[in-house]
C-alpha cells in the first residue's frame, strides 16, 4: 500500500519559518523575505535573490553601501513597493484592532510643516479612525517617550533636526507597533545627536520591546544598535553576511569604546571591504 | 540700507516717496513746456477731474469692481473644481489639458463680442469674458501644487492606509495652498483686465457704464483728463486688490511656508 507523501511538501516548502517552530527561545517570524528581486524598468537590478528572516523582538539593521538595495527591502516589508519575484510575508501579530503592526521611519523628518507636532503625530491614529478624545493620551505617551512632550505646538520648522526626528519617531510609535522599520533615520543628523537618538532609540527598544528593522551605511550605528546585523553588497544588491551582535543587553557610550564594540566593527568593515573590492573587479 | 528696509513701513513709504516725484517731475515738465491739456494734462487737473467727476467715476468704478470680483469669485470655484477633477486620473487631464490652454490663449477681445451676443444679459456677459482671462492661472497652479507633495508624506499616508479622501484632504490640500495663493495673485489682476477689455468691447452705455466706458467717452470727447482719472482708479483697485490677495496669503501660510517668513 503506498502512502501519498502530501505533508512532506507541504512543510518543505518554507524550512526558515519551520526551523523557526524548534526555538521558541527566539521570537516567531514577523518578516520573511523569500527569494525576493527586484529589477526595476531601466534593467537595473536593485536585490539579487535575498532571504531573510525578521523575528519578533529583533533589532535587525541592513547595513551596505549607496545602491545595495537596502532601502528598497525596507520599503518591501513596509508593502510600499512590490517584489519583481519571490514573497514577502508578514505575520500579523496585533490582537488589538486598533493596533497597527508596522510603522516607519522615513529618512527625512517628513512633518507635515502646516500643522504642529502634536498634529503630525495624530496623524496615523485620525487615519484610523480614533476619535480625537481617545488619541490625546497616546499622543502625549509617544511625545514623552521620545522627550518632545513641552513641544507639542511648536510647528516643525521650530525644531532643530534632531528633534525633528524626534517627532517623526513619536509618530511612528503613537501606533504601537510591533514592527518598527527605520530608513536611516539619522544619516542627516550631526554625530553628536546622531548617537544621543541612537542611544535613546536603543532604551527604547529595550522597554518596549518591539521589532526594529533599522537601514544604515554607519558600522559603528549597526553596531551600537542592533542585536543583529545583516551586511549587504552592491551590483547586484544580496546579503553577503549575518552578523549577530550579542554584546551587552545595556548598551551606554561606554560601549562604544569597548573592545567588544570594536571587535564587532572590525568583523563587520571586512565583510563589506571584501564585498566592495569584488564589485571593484566588474 | 539694510536697516532701513527692516523697517516695514518702508515698503509703503519707499514707492510712496518715489511716486510723488514722478508726479513731480510730471508737473514741472508740463508746466514748462506748457503741454496742452488734451495731449498730457498735469498732474493736478487730473486730480481736479477725479474731484468734480467723481460721483460719475465712482459709480462707474463700483460696476467695474462688481464684475471683477464676479469673475475671480467664478474663475476660483470653476479653477479649483477643474483642478481637482485633473488630478484625479492622468487620463482626465492628458485629454482636458489642451482645452485648458486653448481657453488661455484664445485672444479675449477676439471671442468676447461673440459672447456678449450669445448672453443675453450684459453683466453676465462680461463676467464670462473676465472669467475666462482669469482662470488659467488658478487652474494651472493648483494642479501644480495638489501634485507637489512630498514623497515620503504620501507613502506614510499609504503605510497607515488612507483613503483617496484622507490623501487629499489632509495632505494635497494643504500642499497646494502655497501654490493656490500665487495663482490667486496672478488671477485677480487678470480679472480686472478681463473686466475692462470686456467693457470695452461691450460698450454698454447708460447707467450700467464702468471705467472703460468712461475711458471710451472720454477719448472720443478729447477730455484726457477723465480719461486720465479713470486710468488712475483701475490701477488703483489693480493695487489694492493686489495687497488684498497678498495679506491673505500671508493670514493663510505665515505660520509656516517659507515664502511668508519674516
Amino acid at each position: 500500500m503506498k502512502t501519498a507523501p502530501v505533508s512532506p511538501t507541504e512543510g518543505s516548502r518554507d524550512p526558515g519559518l519551520h526551523a523557526m517552530v524548534e526555538h521558541p527561545e527566539v521570537g516567531n517570524v514577523v518578516l520573511a523575505a523569500r527569494a525576493v528581486e527586484k529589477t526595476y524598468p531601466n534593467g537595473t537590478q536593485a536585490l539579487e535573490e535575498v532571504s531573510l528572516d525578521i523575528r519578533r523582538g529583533e533589532f535587525v539593521s541592513l547595513l551596505g553601501p549607496s545602491g545595495c538595495g537596502k532601502s528598497t527591502l525596507l520599503k518591501m516589508f513596509a508593502g510600499l513597493e512590490q517584489p519583481s519575484s519571490g514573497t514577502i510575508r508578514l505575520s500579523e501579530q496585533s490582537s488589538v484592532a486598533r493596533e497597527r503592526s508596522i510603522a516607519m521611519v522615513f529618512q527625512e523628518a517628513t512633518l507635515m510643516p502646516w500643522t504642529s507636532v502634536a498634529e503630525n503625530v495624530r496623524l496615523p491614529l485620525e487615519l484610523a479612525g480614533m476619535p480625537r478624545r481617545e488619541s490625546q493620551a497616546r499622543i502625549d505617551e509617544a511625545l514623552e517617550l521620545v522627550g518632545l512632550a513641552q513641544f507639542a505646538k511648536c510647528y516643525p520648522r521650530e525644531l532643530s533636526g534632531g528633534m525633528q526626528m524626534r517627532a517623526s519617531i513619536a509618530r511612528a510609535l503613537v501606533v504601537r507597533p510591533s514592527v518598527l522599520l527605520m530608513d536611516e533615520p539619522f544619516g542627516a543628523l550631526d554625530e553628536f545627536t546622531r548617537n544621543r537618538l541612537d542611544g535613546d532609540l536603543h532604551d527604547l527598544w529595550e522597554q518596549r520591546g518591539f521589532t526594529v528593522v533599522f537601514v544604515t551605511h554607519s558600522i559603528y550605528e549597526a553596531v551600537f544598535l542592533s542585536s543583529r546585523v545583516v551586511v549587504m553588497a552592491a551590483r547586484p544588491g544580496r546579503v553577503i553576511a549575518d552578523v549577530p551582535i550579542d554584546a551587552p543587553a545595556h548598551r551606554d557610550d561606554g560601549y562604544r569604546v569597548s573592545p567588544p564594540f570594536i571587535d564587532r566593527c572590525r568583523i563587520l568593515s571586512e565583510h563589506l571591504v571584501r564585498a566592495n573590492h569584488g564589485a571593484r573587479q566588474v | 540700507m539694510s536697516r532701513l528696509l527692516e523697517n516695514p513701513s518702508t515698503r509703503i513709504l519707499a514707492p510712496l516717496a518715489l511716486g510723488i516725484v514722478f508726479l513731480a517731475v510730471w508737473q514741472a515738465i508740463c508746466v514748462a513746456l506748457a503741454v496742452p491739456v488734451y495731449l498730457v494734462p498735469k498732474p493736478t487737473a487730473i486730480a481736479e477731474t477725479l474731484r468734480d467727476d467723481w460721483p460719475l467715476l465712482w459709480s462707474s468704478l463700483l460696476i467695474t469692481l462688481k464684475i471683477t470680483f464676479l469673475a475671480f469669485a467664478l474663475a476660483v470655484v470653476l479653477g479649483v473644481a477643474a483642478a481637482f477633477l485633473f488630478v484625479q486620473s492622468r487620463l482626465m487631464e492628458v485629454s482636458l489639458f489642451p482645452y485648458a490652454i486653448i481657453l488661455q490663449v484664445t485672444p479675449i477681445v477676439a471671442i468676447a463680442p461673440l459672447i456678449i451676443i450669445w448672453v443675453k444679459n450684459p453683466t453676465f456677459a462680461m463676467v464670462i469674458c473676465a472669467t475666462l482671462v482669469a482662470l488659467f492661472p488658478i487652474i494651472s497652479n493648483t494642479i501644480l501644487g495638489l501634485r507637489s507633495v512630498n514623497p515620503s508624506l504620501l507613502n506614510l499616508f499609504r503605510l497607515n492606509s488612507a483613503t483617496r479622501w484622507q490623501v487629499l484632504r489632509r495632505l494635497r490640500v494643504p500642499s497646494a495652498l502655497p501654490y493656490f495663493f500665487g495663482g490667486l495673485r496672478i488671477s485677480s489682476g487678470l480679472a480686472l483686465i478681463g473686466a475692462v477689455v470686456a467693457e470695452f468691447v461691450a460698450g454698454t452705455g447708460g447707467t450700467s457704464s464702468g471705467l472703460a466706458y468712461q475711458i471710451l467717452q472720454a477719448g472720443f470727447q478729447l477730455n484726457i483728463p477723465r480719461l486720465f482719472a479713470a486710468l488712475a482708479l483701475i490701477t488703483l483697485a489693480g493695487i489694492v486688490l493686489f495687497s488684498a490677495m497678498a495679506a491673505l496669503s500671508k493670514w493663510a501660510l505665515g505660520g509656516w511656508h517659507e515664502s511668508e517668513m519674516n
